[in-house]
């Protein structure tokens, strides 16, 4: 019972640590992050200073890390249990699962559709 | 006093996984907001990798700066991206305005969350004003659900047809969730002000709300990736 009485307190802690600072610290790398999201579309790619491709995926890495701050803090996932977590982030295999599966099948439209 | 020795296989345990409490420590309901959302997750991640798909498989996609380019009101051309940069501020806020109002929830503050909550409101209505001002002007050029501009020059034109076609599918989809986020919103809003959250004594339905907010929120960070800047 000891033990479990820590680890309550420390999750409170946690809980307080979400606070007002801490809220709007997450919003500026959301919107520092959406502001080079914007540097890169309409500045470095017209210019040619970078490559569609690589664009693309610099685009997508930043979405990933927005995306984490937001579930993580907004949606509180990271002080949450490490059993409720897991049972959350794993259920997205299946979301990556179908897009490997579906971008193979549109590559392969690609090929033999448009002859 | 007597004292009895039990054996190991006797004692209760008292684990999270022993029964007699919730191993993850969240009340019921919440538990059951991620749930949904998880499977709200799927729905939008189907609509999104079938949109990567299509775009695959055809030869040339519209190019969404050349698309895009209209702030309703002020200009018709010539500023590609502005007015969703626009759009995506809003949204953003009001996830933040969203926390605040959970964070003054956990302070028991109804004052704060009321204040903070007619903030998130304000900034759902007026994302979802935005998009009917976007969506009357992509009308406008000839874009809707099976037609596309008697002007476009791309090489394929069914391309362009499936980028309206997903296009107006996936943010109206998406759309459609912060509306009902809004009026959940002021239905908690109401409850606040009403006194039902202090009488209960706890603040616990405005966290609720909260996630499916910030999920909506979420969606749009991708629909924003994969629409307008990929």
């Amino acid at each position: 019972m000891a033990t479990e009485h820590t680890q309550e307190h420390e999750g409170h802690e946690e809980h307080a640590s979400m606070s007002k600072k801490k809220i709007w610290t997450v919003f500026f790398y959301l919107l520092g992050i959406t502001a080079i999201e914007f540097f890169i579309a309409l500045v470095l790619i017209p210019k040619g200073l970078l490559n569609q491709g690589i664009g693309n995926f610099i685009y997508i890495v930043l979405t990933l890390v927005k995306a984490y701050y937001i579930v993580a803090y907004f949606m509180h996932l990271k002080f949450e249990k490490l059993a409720f977590k897991t049972g959350i982030i794993i259920s997205l295999i299946f979301i990556i699962y179908f897009i490997v599966l579906m971008l193979t099948e549109g590559s392969y439209l690609y090929v033999h559709t448009n002859k | 006093m007597t004292t009895t020795t039990v054996s190991p296989l006797d004692e209760v345990k008292t684990g999270p996984w022993d029964g007699g409490k919730s191993p993850f420590s969240i009340e019921y309901g919440k538990i059951m907001m991620w749930f949904f959302l998880v499977s709200d997750a799927f729905t939008f991640s189907a609509f999104l990798i079938y949109y990567g798909t299509q775009r695959f498989s055809r030869v040339s996609w519209p190019d969404p700066d050349q698309v895009f380019q209209s702030i309703p009101g002020i200009t018709d051309h010539g500023a590609p991206l502005i007015f969703v940069g626009i759009m995506t501020f809003i949204l953003i806020m009001s996830s933040v305005t969203m926390v605040l109002a959970v964070e003054a929830g956990h302070r028991g503050s109804k004052k704060e969350v009321v204040n903070w909550m007619i903030w998130t409101i304000l900034g759902g209505a007026v994302f979802l004003g935005c998009q009917a001002l976007e969506w009357t002007h992509l009308f406008h050029e000839g874009y809707n659900w099976g037609s596309i501009p008697e002007s476009y020059k791309g090489v394929d034109v069914i391309g362009a047809q499936q980028f309206a076609n997903l296009f107006f599918t996936i943010t109206g989809f998406h759309g459609f969730h912060v509306f009902s986020g809004v009026i959940i919103n002021i239905i908690i809003l109401f409850m606040t002000m009403g006194n039902v959250f202090e009488k209960r004594g706890t603040y616990l339905m405005v966290e609720k709300v909260g996630l499916y907010w910030h999920f909506v929120d979420l969606v749009w960070v991708f629909v924003f990736t994969f629409f307008y800047l990929v």
